[in-house]
């Protein structure tokens, strides 16, 4: 097993309440280098929450959060922005820049974080992107013109442009077709296998987590519950694991 | 007759009276921000460039169409009451005063309020609503030196440009006008043009456009970059980008109003 050092992202006791409402009540988990690992759990029970805070988005009101070594809610903001651009967060709703045209879009961490790139390398660069995600045609359309797949993809394509070392899908395969949803799964497995890049998925859909997740934790009443293999942790007599077993796999 | 107002404040006007402080107090914070960051690098000259063509070049159509006509219309209104005591002769003064103290500045203020404030406020909180300020937080890129500051630097450099603009076009519909009706020259309608003004009259216009430009940007940017979730939230950005920006306009005017007279 690896060590608390080893752990790309490490979260101890993480507590966070709106108004009354608590939402995380001592969140636990270490994240292992290359893993997958699947945070499952109803709506509105704090899974977002959880890598809004991960990526400096959300202050948690106690706990700690070491992302790659170093403590994420006590750096200044320049430090932050530099631990930042080794986490690509894909948003739920894609979160494109709808102003821009893909190539913009693509173009857009590149541009502002690498200096001295040529034009050429710009161009290649944002086309082997589109080519990795089977959207190179899709170049200079505006978000608006794009399915809520090839939005996905595109929003994934975003984020690995500058080879993240950690990714955060935000309900990837949220409001997607079961197709469409399955060639989002194989892209997560494909982001994992070539950029070796370690993952935290949000999600409640149970296949994705079962073609994904090297791990998956039930995060239910503000705590990971159950965390471990798939087969292992929904092989357990639980009530609440069983429920959301039989509404993904048997309705 | 007992009346509202004589009434201790109960808890309906405490809520408001406090709903209102805090919005002034993150209003203040917000301008706050701005100050503290505008001096700061990264600058984002491309995009505040981008800023000065949407909210100047592309905002040219209306303020033309407007201040041409408003330049007719008023020629045309103050004829009358002129012609009455014979000193129609004086109406390219009249205008020129009129179009460069008040009218210019307020007119381009309140259409760049209506175009440009209601499209900042929509714009940033449509990207607020659909995560795309945070995507851009979380790519290391500094939403508000991205977002904000370019836009209330564009809206405080365009629209003193644009005021200086309205007055000539405004001045050109007068003359037009002018010319139609009392057969004055060119050149005889600008010497009476430029004998009526005054560096006051130019330098507080463009202070006040200056002061209107940076509120009109802060506004539409406040109130979009703060929208509640949701698309109803867009919808009320917009509008009260458009509201809050016209009204404090015109406190601004009678500010400037009671400055200028007392320097006067």
């Amino acid at each position: 097993m690896l060590s608390d050092n080893a752990a790309v992202i490490s979260v101890r006791n993480l507590i966070i309440a709106f108004g009354s409402n608590a939402v995380l009540r001592g969140v636990d988990f270490d994240l292992k280098p290359g893993e997958n690992l699947v945070v499952l759990g109803k709506s509105g029970s704090g899974k977002s929450v959880l890598i809004k805070i991960i990526v400096g988005l959300l202050r948690p009101d106690a706990g700690t959060v070491q992302v790659l070594g170093q403590d994420v809610l006590t750096l200044t903001a320049r430090e932050l922005d530099a631990i930042r651009l080794k986490i690509g967060f894909s948003f739920q709703n894609s979160a494109l820049y709808d102003s821009m045209t893909v190539r913009e879009n693509l173009e857009f961490p590149l541009v502002r974080h690498i200096r001295n790139l040529s034009r050429a390398e710009i161009d290649r660069t944002v086309e082997e992107a589109l080519d990795d995600v089977g959207l190179k045609q899709a170049i200079n359309q505006m978000p608006s013109e794009l399915s809520g797949g090839q939005r996905k993809r595109i929003g994934i394509a975003r984020t690995l442009m500058l080879k993240p070392a950690i990714m955060l899908y935000d309900e990837p395969t949220a409001g997607l077709d079961p197709i469409t949803c399955t060639e989002i799964n194989a892209l997560i497995n494909d982001v994992q296998e070539r950029f070796k890049a370690a993952a935290i998925v949000i999600t409640h859909d149970l296949t994705c987590a079962k073609t994904v997740g090297n791990r998956v934790a039930m995060l239910f009443d503000g705590r990971f519950q159950r965390i471990g293999p798939f087969e292992e942790v929904f092989a357990a007599d639980d009530e609440l694991v069983k429920q959301f077993y039989d509404y993904n796999f048997t309705t | 007759m007992d009346t509202n107002t004589t009434n201790p404040p109960g808890p309906v006007t405490t809520r408001r009276l406090d709903r209102i402080g805090l919005n002034l107090y993150d209003i203040a914070q917000f301008v706050g921000r701005f100050f503290a960051e505008v001096f700061l690098p990264p600058y984002e000259g491309r995009e505040i460039l981008r800023q000065c063509y949407e909210i100047g070049v592309r905002s040219l159509p209306l303020i033309s169409l407007t201040g041409f006509i408003t330049g007719i219309v008023f020629t045309n209104q103050s004829r009358p009451s002129l012609a009455e005591f014979g000193a129609t002769s004086w109406l390219p003064s009249l205008i020129a005063v009129a179009f460069v103290r008040a009218l210019a500045p307020l007119l381009t203020a309140l259409i760049a309020a209506g175009r440009v404030g209601s499209n900042i406020g929509a714009e940033l909180g449509s990207m607020r609503v659909t995560e795309q300020i945070d995507a851009m937080e979380v790519s290391a890129t500094n939403p508000f030196k991205f977002l904000v500051i370019s836009r209330i630097l564009a809206t405080t450099l365009m629209i003193p440009t644009l005021m200086v603009y309205t007055v000539f076009i405004g001045l050109l519909g007068a003359f037009i006008n002018v010319n139609q009706n009392e057969a004055t020259s060119f050149s005889a309608f600008m010497n009476e043009v430029f004998g009526a003004i005054t560096f006051l009259d130019v330098f507080s216009s463009l202070i006040k456009s200056f002061v209107f430009g940076f509120t009109i940007g802060a506004v539409g940017c406040f109130k979009g970059y703060h929208a509640e979730k949701g698309t109803e939230g867009v919808g009320k950005a917009a509008t009260a980008g458009v509201v809050t920006s016209m009204f404090m306009v015109f406190i601004e005017e009678l500010l400037a109003l009671q400055i200028v007279n007392a320097i006067r």
